[in-house]
């Protein structure tokens, strides 16, 4: 038994915060889930997923969040509750259904967790997906830590159902993945049986007065938030400052306070309702100090908000000082921290504070500066991306037409780097790199003359791959496709996606292939796999040659993660050093210098290539690169 | 507990297995009474890049997922570049490091555009930066145990035996039976208990 199915009130488990969303979901009866991995929201799903049999509810990773969303609805509709839970790219790739699902309202709970990404950790943006609450005109809660947002999950469910509307939850990095002391709730019976009234007709007409009953829900929700145990003041009643903060900045600003020793001159609110905002709450508090700071991540959502509401009651609040993303007092990129939090109160309450020992920082920075080499991210040993793109590096250079390679995002978007080569030229959304291929295939009717690629994994294919495939072969552009099938979506953690055959409960269920798809839209198929050096290198290369509409080419191998959970490779790795010369190869140091496999070390003293046996997996690329064989591969039979 | 917050550092390179050592020292302080609060970095670090747990231990309050610059009491680094690295930003003239001494070479030193620092070099200047260095060869007691992976557990060993942490050895070897299959439990105990008599 999981321990997230524990019934033992009163016990502190210690869990991470998405682990904690998805016992809040459970702990609120939840019949139907459906989500994408995307970290930092992957875990969410993963959990609830993993005890769906036990507690008898349904799970599935979906194709991508708009579906994700989509099905969750129709269980809403039939009066079960239903969440969905994404990182904030998803919820934009939701967001054209979530505008329209506001006005058309729900029934059973539907919760939107979004985790954002302070700093894009592992993202492609900084984005703030808070905006889109206003947006979409639904409420929106913060939690502060993994306790809260279990709290927050199953009071969630409760609000959707009181006003009709999906609410959303902001978790970021730190609260998703941070772990924290939480009790848990006896688990409730479950009793929910689905029907929809057909005559009950679930659409968004009339527009206008549809909207009209929009407002009516956020204003019910606003009254519900003034009230809420979810925001709460603590210090000062007549503080200098007031710091009013959602999220991690709560606990920041409570570390800094204490740390300062300033609780009789700062005030703290904290806002767990963050849209739609709590007026009276926040004209109650501003009455209280001159002075406001505004803490949160990402974007000044609280920040101009609560200028709004100042500016509508200006005339009985006076003059106020505002602080924050505008001012220039909290960065306007990048997570929050404590030290922020100390330079902010220190800068406007004009007081000093010296808690790091400057002296020793510095003497660290000076010894540190010189003996720490940075350490680049890079593919894993025995991952089958690193040969592709030494594959499409050498047919592109080979091809010598001035070639590239339009990216998308997995974690083959790492080929911007120098363990991909540097070959991938562009990444933006989930499948843009197969839509850009498919307008720089038309450019050549405008005099362009670059042969293209476009690298896309094989969850980002079912993701947002195939719109822009079939543009491209009924408008007949000409590039080459590679999908780069690694049987997983590998960055988040290994999640079945329609090509693997299994579903979100690890049972078998209909494998749909890529190459059928391909096939079936039109677009000509050959299978290699990558670490058939030879026979890929030159595969890409013919095709690059061959320009006659949409070539596809799918690079086949298991992720090395997966590989090894499954016994491993076959190989144990020897260099025999006699044949290995190094620097007078001639070859340019391949196997290290080019390769960058992790699994080599380029031993300095004896001018030759050693292997790090605790990396090296044993894959045995590197033996079908070197030009004097001086790698020998022994079959071993592995069980990692 | 010499201060309340205590304030630990466990670091490493993705694929060490620094967030499963954090996650079991964590359960067992939970266990104990404590509020931890366990601040991880993973997604693209696990792609070998550098993995941090800030670990954040207190009988008051909550804390945040981040410690405040300057502010760690131990820092326990599971690869030795990766120890130095934090020291600048987290550590302090009172600080107890407890370091692996086996390199992970990043991608920039495989390929030779960069320099690994010697070793001896690198181990007196992360002394200097200390109250206290263990300098620990985990990864090779993993080894002789049959598997590198477990220098994680050899490094909790050493990091209980400082008897710093409010939880005893008895705590963790309970802890590692419910995150270890059976067939485990026996060679992490032994590389746990390797780590603990390191430090007396």
């Amino acid at each position: 038994m999981k321990p997230i199915v524990l019934n033992q009130p009163d016990t502190s488990y210690l869990v991470i915060g998405n682990e904690a969303i998805a016992r809040g979901a459970i702990e609120a009866g939840v019949d139907f889930c459906a989500a994408y991995p995307g970290n930092p929201s992957s875990e969410i799903m993963e959990t609830l997923a993993s005890v769906s049999k036990d507690l008898n509810f349904y799970a599935e990773w979906s194709v991508n969040e708009k579906v994700a969303l989509e099905a969750a609805t129709a269980a809403s509709f039939a009066g079960l509750r239903a969440i969905t839970s994404m990182k904030q790219n998803g919820v934009n790739v939701v967001s054209d259904f979530l505008t329209n699902l506001t006005l058309s309202g729900t029934k059973g709970g539907l919760v939107l967790v979004t985790c954002d990404d302070p700093g894009g950790i592992s993202s492609t943006n900084e984005e703030d997906a808070r905006p889109f609450s206003k947006l979409a005109e639904v409420p929106m809660l913060e939690p502060s830590n993994p306790q809260e947002a279990l709290d927050m999950t199953t009071f969630a469910f409760d609000l959707s159902e009181e006003i009709g509307s999906l609410c959303i939850m902001r978790s970021t990095s730190r609260i998703s993945h941070s772990r924290g002391n939480v009790v848990f709730s006896p688990l409730p019976e479950r009793k929910r049986i689905p029907s929809i009234d057909p005559s009950n007709l679930r659409n968004t007409f009339p527009v206008a007065l549809k909207h009209q009953t929009v407002i009516e829900k956020l204003e019910t929700a606003k009254k519900i938030f003034e009230t809420s145990k979810f925001n709460s003041y603590t210090g000062s009643e007549n503080p200098e400052l007031l710091i009013i903060t959602c999220g991690t900045g709560y606990l920041y600003s409570r570390e800094a306070i204490n740390l300062l020793g300033l609780w009789d001159k700062i005030g703290l609110l904290k806002l767990g309702t963050t849209w739609p905002l709590p007026e009276n709450l926040i004209n109650v508090n501003l009455t209280k100090s001159n002075n406001i700071l505004i803490v949160e991540e990402v974007q000044p959502f609280l920040e101009d908000n609560i200028k709004s509401i100042y500016a509508q009651n200006a005339i009985n609040l006076g003059l106020k000082s505002f602080f924050g993303k505008s001012s220039g007092h909290i960065p306007k990129i990048g997570e929050l921290n404590p030290d922020i939090l100390l330079n902010a109160i220190s800068k406007i309450l004009n007081i000093k504070y010296q808690f790091q020992d400057k002296e020793y920082s510095d003497k660290a920075k000076n010894t540190a500066s010189n003996l720490t080499p940075p350490r680049e991210l890079g593919f894993c040993p025995g991952c089958p991306h690193r040969a592709s793109f030494f594959n499409i590096k050498n047919a592109l250079k080979f091809d010598a037409r001035n070639g590239f390679v339009s990216g998308d995002i997995g974690c083959y978007t790492m080929a911007i780097w120098p363990t991909g080569f540097k070959q991938v030229n562009s990444v933006h959304a989930m499948g843009s790199g197969v839509g850009l291929a498919s307008g720089y295939g038309k450019l050549h009717e405008l005099g362009f003359n670059q042969p293209i690629i476009s690298v896309v994994g094989d969850s980002t294919f079912f993701h947002a791959g195939l719109p822009p495939l079939i543009n491209a072969v009924y408008n007949k552009s000409n590039f080459l496709l590679i999908v780069l099938d690694n049987s997983a979506t590998a960055m988040t953690g290994f999640q079945p996606h329609p090509g693997t055959g299994i579903n979100a409960k690890g049972e078998p269920t209909n494998k749909i292939n890529i190459e059928d798809v391909c096939n079936a839209v039109g677009a000509k198929v050959e299978i290699v796999d990558p670490f058939d050096i030879d026979n890929a290198s030159k595969s890409i290369y013919r095709l690059l040659q061959n320009e006659n509409g949409v070539r596809v080419i799918i690079m086949r191998r298991k992720c090395a993660l997966v590989q090894r959970k499954e016994g491993g490779f076959p190989y144990k790795v020897e260099i025999d050093s006699d044949k290995c010369i190094g620097e007078e190869c001639g070859c340019n140091r391949y196997c290290t210098r080019v390769f960058r496999c992790p699994g080599l070390i380029w031993d300095k003293v004896s001018g030759k290539t050693k292997i790090d046996t605790v990396i090296c997996v044993g894959c045995g690329v590197c033996a079908k690169i070197c030009p004097k064989n001086a790698i020998i591969l022994k079959e071993v039979k592995r069980n990692d | 507990m010499i201060s309340d917050p205590l304030n630990l550092i466990i670091t490493g390179v993705g694929g060490q297995g620094n967030v499963l050592a954090s996650q079991i020292l964590g359960k067992a302080l939970v266990k104990s009474g404590y509020l931890i609060t366990v601040g991880e970095t993973y997604g693209l670090s696990q792609r070998g890049g550098a993995v941090l747990s800030h670990i954040r231990i207190s009988k008051k309050e909550k804390l945040g997922p981040l410690m405040p610059k300057g502010l760690a009491h131990i820092v326990a680094g599971l690869e030795p570049v990766e120890t130095l690295r934090i020291l600048p930003e987290y550590g302090n003239p009172n600080v107890i490091v407890i370091t692996n001494s086996r390199p992970v070479h990043p991608l920039g030193v495989i390929a030779g555009e960069l320099e690994y620092p010697d070793l001896d070099v690198l181990k007196k200047s992360i002394q200097d930066l200390s109250s206290k260095l263990y300098w620990i060869e985990a990864t090779s007691i993993a080894m002789e145990l049959g598997n590198p992976i477990m220098a994680n557990i050899v490094m909790l060993g050493a990091i209980i035996g400082t008897k710093i942490l409010p939880v005893s050895s008895d705590d963790i070897l309970q802890e590692i039976k419910e995150n270890f299959p059976q067939n485990k439990w026996e060679v992490n105990e032994k590389a746990f208990i390797h780590g603990f008599n390191l430090i007396l």
